[in-house]
């Protein structure tokens, strides 16, 4: 859970938060670009090591971390599948290669995480449905998309309560074999099912008795408008994507065992 | 007998709801817990059976220690039934719902048949034995709710909020139904707001404010004191209300009950009338 916990969104003023984010979206993207672009170790680097000002920009630090903390089981899975493949492949002679090769496609998840933490840290689910509508979405599904966001921790806590009211009637989750664990949660999930739809129902209900879709052209109480920070970060995001194709296609990426060639001689 | 020793508890979100409570209820005793939401009650009354373990301090239940025990050997003993009766009900008839914790207790099944007749009409719902618990009203079902619990027969009742939502013929037999459990040496535990429900029945109130017990004592002296009642953001109950303001009169200020306050006006009108005469 606490995977999770890392991408809920925060409510802190920063100039992060302020940002659109239709240009955070942008700069999440282009991250994700760059970093399937590159397979050295190096240039990941550089990628995970300029996010970080960002995050403290955001005053998302804490956070952040519980998320990077979540990531670091998949990041061993990756680098281990990784390292044990190449190695079979490869034999013990290209052993450093190897382990900068594994390290480099964990650095690249862990840099995908971290951008896309910064981007649902820092974007409370009204402003991602209003840049969706911005984005000429049909109103109808802006509105379900930033519901279903709503409502998840919402069903979390319920589960949870579900989960505590069958204990103190005896339910033991963990007992049994497999099968049997499975049917245990029969009497979890049948309750959350059971008040998720009544609720939709209710939901549906209260819009209807406040005239949703009364009117065509709806407006907004909170416009997205392009301010200087959004203009800047826009420009450094197309900066650094010009700069990364442009390195990739004409500057040989030197390997971290070349820098260091102590490591290599051995 | 529940012993609460210097607990404190902290969500994991970070909120302290619990700081420092220490509290001792004894077998057999009727106890509300009441105070504003917020205040840590239904924070309390949860490490009661174990669903949540203080953080520091310890709860020890007939001299368990509530962390060395599961919640399942626990709940054996203490019964808790949930405010919102739609976060347990899952079974296809009402009779099925009341055996499952009977079924997770491993009773036998003749067993098992004859509590749950007994609980079915224990809360009158004998008629809607075959019925889905879903097709029932509130009440019903916050009786359902009760019955699935009382029919393992726990010897300390832990109930949060069990007025809400009930008319007052609804709050009358549960009323009743709490001094009949109190009548068979049960422990009862109710959580909640209800102000006029408490003046009625007359427990040994716990008043919580801020993850703290402000206040522990009888109904009577607790829910007739403003200054002490006004910590938790509650009112006195309206009979007191008027005794209260009637107090430089020479009425006794500690009436919360609805016939005493009544013969208490007879006797002072009586008076009254002799004198003139």
């Amino acid at each position: 859970m606490s995977m999770f916990e890392g991408l809920k969104f925060r409510k802190v003023s920063s100039p992060i938060h302020d940002l659109d984010p239709r240009v955070k979206f942008f700069y999440v993207i282009a991250m994700f670009a760059v970093a399937v672009m590159y397979m050295e170790l190096l240039p990941l680097i550089v990628l995970f090591l300029i996010q970080v000002p960002l995050v403290t920009m955001a005053k998302v630090t804490k956070q952040w971390i519980k998320s990077m903390r979540g990531a670091a089981f998949f990041a061993s899975i990756i680098f281990f599948t990784n390292f044990i493949f190449s190695y079979l492949y490869r034999g013990q002679q290209a052993l450093p290669s190897i382990l900068e090769y594994s390290m480099a496609m964990t650095l690249r998840f862990i840099v995908l995480v971290e951008s896309f933490s910064i981007f649902f840290l820092t974007t409370s689910p009204d402003h991602l449905g209003l840049a969706l509508e911005k984005s000429h979405v049909p109103y109808e599904f802006c509105f379900a998309f930033t519901t279903a966001v709503r409502f998840v921790p919402v069903l979390a806590e319920e589960a949870q309560t579900i989960m505590d009211a069958q204990k103190a009637r005896g339910l033991e989750l963990e007992k049994g074999n497999i099968l049997k664990r499975v049917r245990n949660y029969i009497p979890i999930l049948i309750p959350l099912i059971v008040n998720a739809i009544r609720r939709s129902l209710e939901l549906a209900e209260a819009m209807e008795s406040r005239a949703w879709g009364a009117t065509k052209n709806r407006t907004n109480l909170y416009e997205l408008k392009l301010r200087r920070g959004d203009y800047i970060l826009a420009l450094l995001t197309v900066v650094m994507l010009v700069l990364a194709v442009y390195a990739r296609w004409h500057i040989p990426i030197p390997r971290i065992m070349e820098i260091f060639p102590w490591k290599a001689s051995r | 007998m529940i012993e609460v020793k210097n607990v404190h508890f902290t969500y994991p979100s970070g909120v302290e709801a619990l700081q420092g409570v220490s509290l001792k209820i004894r077998n057999g005793e009727f106890v509300a817990i009441m105070g504003q939401n917020g205040a840590g009650k239904t924070t309390l009354v949860k490490h009661f059976n174990g669903l949540l373990k203080p953080s520091k301090g310890n709860v020890l239940v007939d001299g368990m220690d509530t962390r060395d025990v599961s919640v399942a050997t626990l709940a054996r003993k203490v019964g808790f039934v949930f405010q919102n009766p739609d976060h347990q009900l899952f079974s296809e008839t009402v009779e099925e719902e009341i055996a499952f914790a009977l079924r997770n207790f491993g009773f036998k099944e003749n067993v098992i048949k004859r509590r749950v007749t007994w609980a079915l009409n224990l809360l009158g719902l004998t008629q809607y034995r075959k019925t889905s618990p879903f097709m029932l009203s509130g009440g019903e079902r916050k009786r359902v709710a009760l019955a699935s619990v009382l029919a393992w027969n726990p010897k300390i009742l832990i109930l949060d909020e069990p007025t809400i939502g009930q008319d007052y013929g609804q709050k009358e037999k549960l009323r009743q139904f709490i001094l009949q459990m109190k009548a068979q040496k049960k422990t009862v535990v109710i959580v909640t707001h209800d102000v006029e429900f408490v003046a009625e029945c007359n427990p040994r109130v716990v008043l919580m404010s801020n993850g703290k017990i402000v206040a522990d004592g009888e109904a009577r002296k607790i829910l007739t004191s403003p200054e002490i009642l006004e910590k938790a953001a509650i009112i006195p109950p309206e009979i007191s209300r008027v005794f209260l303001e009637l107090s430089e009169f020479g009425f006794p200020t500690n009436v919360i009950d609805v016939y005493e306050a009544g013969e208490i006006i007879l006797d002072f009108w009586e008076a009254k009338n002799r004198e003139h005469v």
